[in-house]
């Protein structure tokens, strides 16, 4: 993969990850902590662990996502810090 | 105290990045790593296991033990969830007087959602039992085929209500299932042992069957891998369930 690519996902992966816990909507942060999932399942694939990139995909992107939005929408969006 | 803990984070964030500058170049076949243990799977996995996709030959073959004690791992998840979020309690218990537009009830409502929906769930299914079967020849394998077959239950659950998904597969099935991947795991194990050889040792099961060696490990690898599959697919539904109901597994959603 081309290394200015890589780089911009690094990016994306700090700004996400900064985000996801300064965030104060928790449905927010869950998302964000998805889409960090997914750039790092990204950067898996740019090493060539492709077995590594499915798994973040799958349970990171995919179905840790989907617990942390039934968790909010169980309990409550507000933070209380 | 705030500036405290972020000067905290931020030394200890550069400190782990200077410790990268000591790691060994990328692909430098001179680190420890590369030089032992890996050479001898890459080298050797295909005619002592006789399985193409060598991180499969790892996780399924020379370190199976490892892999079904995950599996466990998974299976007690899912139980620890069960015990501490399941309640008794139906819903009107929980919230006395449930708002009538509540946003979530007018999922089970929208007609494209649920159409949807529904075309998607069986090409899910059969992408989760695709990435299950070819664990053995290309990335993939139980655990993430099983991931994928969940999520196809949690879009039905999601875009339908929590009684369609029940009657699809109950708690007591979900239970039962995720028991089931661990004993066929380790219950094909014990059948290689029958054989006269080692605890996960695959070329038992070759010859009890009457098979090369090849399809023996094969056949013993999709075995485990569905196992695995079983068990987690399981104990991720039984998950979702506690975590989309209040732990009522009746409602939600």
């Amino acid at each position: 993969m081309i290394w200015e690519i890589k780089l911009a996902v690094l990016l994306v992966i700090l700004v996400c990850a900064v985000a996801a816990i300064t965030v104060r909507d928790l449905l927010g942060a869950g998302i964000l902590f998805g889409a960090y999932s997914f750039m790092m399942c990204l950067q898996w694939l740019a090493m060539g662990a492709v077995d590594v990139a499915f798994t973040e995909a799958a349970i990171g992107a995919g179905i840790s996502t989907a617990f942390f939005l039934a968790a909010v929408f169980r309990t409550t969006r507000r933070t209380k810090d | 105290m705030k500036k405290l803990t972020l000067a905290a984070v931020v030394i200890a964030g550069l400190l782990l990045a200077l410790t990268t500058l000591d790691f060994p170049r990328w692909g430098d076949p001179q680190t420890p790593a590369s030089m032992h243990v890996s050479a001898r799977f890459i080298e050797k996995s295909l005619e002592e296991m006789a399985t193409p996709n060598i991180v499969t030959a790892v996780l399924g073959d020379y370190r199976a033990f490892d892999t079904m004690l995950e599996t466990i791992v998974v299976f007690t998840a899912g139980l620890a969830c069960f015990f501490i979020l399941r309640t008794r309690m139906t819903r009107e218990d929980l919230e006395p007087a449930a708002p009538e537009n509540d946003p979530l009830d007018l999922a089970g409502e929208d007609l494209v959602i649920k159409t949807v929906a529904r075309t998607f769930i069986p090409l899910i299914q059969l992408f989760g039992l695709y990435v299950l079967a070819h664990g053995h020849y290309s990335p993939g394998g139980g655990f993430q085929g099983g991931v994928i077959f969940a999520a196809a239950y949690i879009l039905l659950a999601v875009s339908h209500d929590m009684k369609t998904a029940l009657r699809h597969m109950s708690e007591r099935a979900s239970h039962l299932l995720s028991a089931a991947g661990v004993l066929l795991f380790a219950g094909i194990g014990v059948i290689c042992m029958t054989n006269g050889v080692n605890f996960l040792d695959y070329g038992g099961l070759a010859g009890i069957l009457g098979m090369s060696l090849a399809t023996g490990h094969s056949f013993a690898i999709l075995l485990i891998e569905s196992g695995v599959a079983l068990t987690v697919t399981a104990a991720l539904i039984m998950i979702f369930k506690l975590l989309s109901s209040h732990g009522t597994v009746q409602e939600g959603f």
